[in-house]
């Protein structure tokens, strides 16, 4: 199997989300979809369908924390922000870094031994937690890998899969 | 007998012999808080979703033989598997009763511990531990003793037996070579989806690890899998059950293994010291390699392994 590092390299699925300006009175901006996985090597970028999350969930806050200014009921958030308001910054990744392991990010947590929010999922794990982890609380949506995004043909070869499926060798039999 | 308490038989064996039990200058054990500098994984269990994906980037970046099932073949959870020559890391599945879930994984690889195992008992010296945390090992000179595999507290090393000639040890060295000397976190935890696998300094991981249970207490188990273990290892486990029930072992105690028969291990030429206990012990492990693998490997021979008749 031919072993791409270029392609590993691009892993960090860089989960740019598109517009969503982190603009303060945010209601302005509220996008009805947003691209996902946009730079993706392993899955196909797809387009996330904001409006209707907004239906389908109670508050902001399932999402976006207090950065909307909605209630927020975690007591670990209440403790500062229980009337921090909206803040200037609304969309994942205005927040959650797309390289939280780099030796940029750790020497910036290095550097800020006071921040609070230290452990800071980087966007990857914080999409992925958001989605697979309310996902499978309510029992609705997907919860698989291809349930949200297709597997690209690269994808296929890395997960050794598909058409890149490990052939049933030949000669060993008695299993 | 279990790999272990072999392993102390004939390191046990090997000093009586030389010294007459002389070796009783036991090291005050797990004091050493390995490198300052030094890397870890926390592995937190509560987010992996079992997708496999660390196993796939391993293969990967270890340039690792084609797997004989597809990455995204959830089967293979059907039976709990362990680290070999082929896979530096494996996920399995637990049946927990406490868990919300009802089902948990846990990838597991080597944990590059303060003080190794493998390290103490390679008497060619074989193995390193790095500034940056990875325990790496030299090939060229692995003679192919098998010292370490049985050494081992978390039963990690593998075996390649894809030459007759030049039997080699195989487990996960950290992307040592391709990553983390640069810096740069390994291929598994760069790919992970859910950040189950947080990269950073180990002494900050520990207190990281800490903060979550601190922070939701509904959520963990509280105990840090790793932080005292024997010694200390590299990579640290958080869980919403206790770790037996995801079979993470809770006898080691915090000694480092093997740790009383460290002194003389670098002191005594260990050609004198061990070797008639060892020929002993490898004869006995030549024809008894069939218990590290696979059931569907064990009707083959060694030589066989690679598929060639
Ligand atoms: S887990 Fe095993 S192989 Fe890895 S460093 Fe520790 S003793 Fe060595
Ligand atoms: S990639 Fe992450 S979530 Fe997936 S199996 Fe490995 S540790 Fe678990």
């Amino acid at each position: 199997m031919k072993s791409d590092r270029s392609l590993q390299a691009l892993i960090p699925l860089l989960l740019l989300l598109a517009v969503l300006l982190p603009a303060a009175g945010w209601g302005i901006s509220v996008p009805d979809s947003i691209i996902l996985n946009k730079n993706g090597a392993l899955y196909d970028q797809i387009s996330f369908d904001h409006a209707r999350h907004i239906r389908v969930t109670k508050e902001c806050s399932d999402c976006h924390h207090h950065t909307t200014g909605t209630l927020v009921e975690d007591p670990n958030c209440i403790r500062c922000h229980r009337n921090s308001g909206p803040s200037q910054t609304v969309s994942c990744r205005g927040c959650h870094t797309p390289d939280p392991f780099s030796a940029k990010s750790l020497r910036d947590k290095d550097h800020a031994p006071k921040t609070y929010h230290l452990d800071k999922p980087g966007l990857k794990g914080a999409m992925h937690q958001s989605c697979v982890g309310c996902h499978t609380k309510s029992k609705k949506g997907p919860t698989t890998c291809t349930g949200c995004h297709p597997r690209s043909a690269a994808g296929d070869a890395f997960y050794n899969t598909g058409e890149y499926a490990p052939k049933p060798k030949a000669g060993k039999s008695g299993h | 007998m279990k790999r272990r308490d072999f392993l102390k038989v004939c390191l046990a064996g090997g000093a009586a012999a030389t010294f007459g039990g002389a070796c009783g200058t036991a090291r005050a054990g797990g004091s050493f808080e390995g490198y300052p500098d030094g890397m870890g994984v926390l592995v937190d269990t509560t987010r992996c979703i079992g997708c496999r994906s660390c196993e796939a980037a391993c293969n990967k970046e270890q340039k690792m033989p084609e797997p004989k099932k597809p990455f995204d073949d959830m089967s293979v959870f059907n039976q709990p598997r362990r680290t070999d020559e082929t896979a530096l890391t494996v996920v399995n599945r637990y049946e927990v009763k406490e868990s919300s879930r009802g089902q948990m994984y846990r990838k597991q690889q080597c944990n590059h511990c303060n003080e190794p195992a493998c390290l103490t008992s390679c008497f060619v010296n074989a193995y390193t531990k790095t500034r940056e945390g990875a325990v790496i090992y030299n090939g060229d000179i692995c003679v192919g003793c098998r010292n370490c595999m049985i050494a081992c507290p978390f039963n990690i090393p593998g075996y390649s037996y894809s030459s007759a000639f030049n039997p080699l040890v195989k487990k996960c060295i950290f992307c040592y070579d391709t990553r983390l000397k640069y810096g740069k976190p390994p291929a598994c935890v760069d790919i992970c989806p859910q950040e189950a696998l947080t990269f950073g300094h180990r002494k900050d991981l520990i207190k990281t690890a800490h903060e979550r249970i601190r922070e939701t207490p509904d959520r963990y188990y509280d105990h840090v899998y790793g932080e005292k273990e024997v010694g200390g290892t590299g990579w640290l486990y958080i869980s919403s059950v206790s770790p037996d029930q995801l079979a993470m072992d809770t006898s080691l105690g915090n000694e480092p293994i093997i740790s009383n028969v460290k002194e003389f291990l670098g002191t005594v030429p260990m050609v004198l010291s061990i070797w008639p206990a060892l020929f002993s012990g490898i004869h006995l492990l030549a024809t008894r390699n069939k218990d590290h693998h696979d059931n569907d490997t064990s009707t083959h021979t060694p030589g066989q392994e690679d598929g060639t008749p």
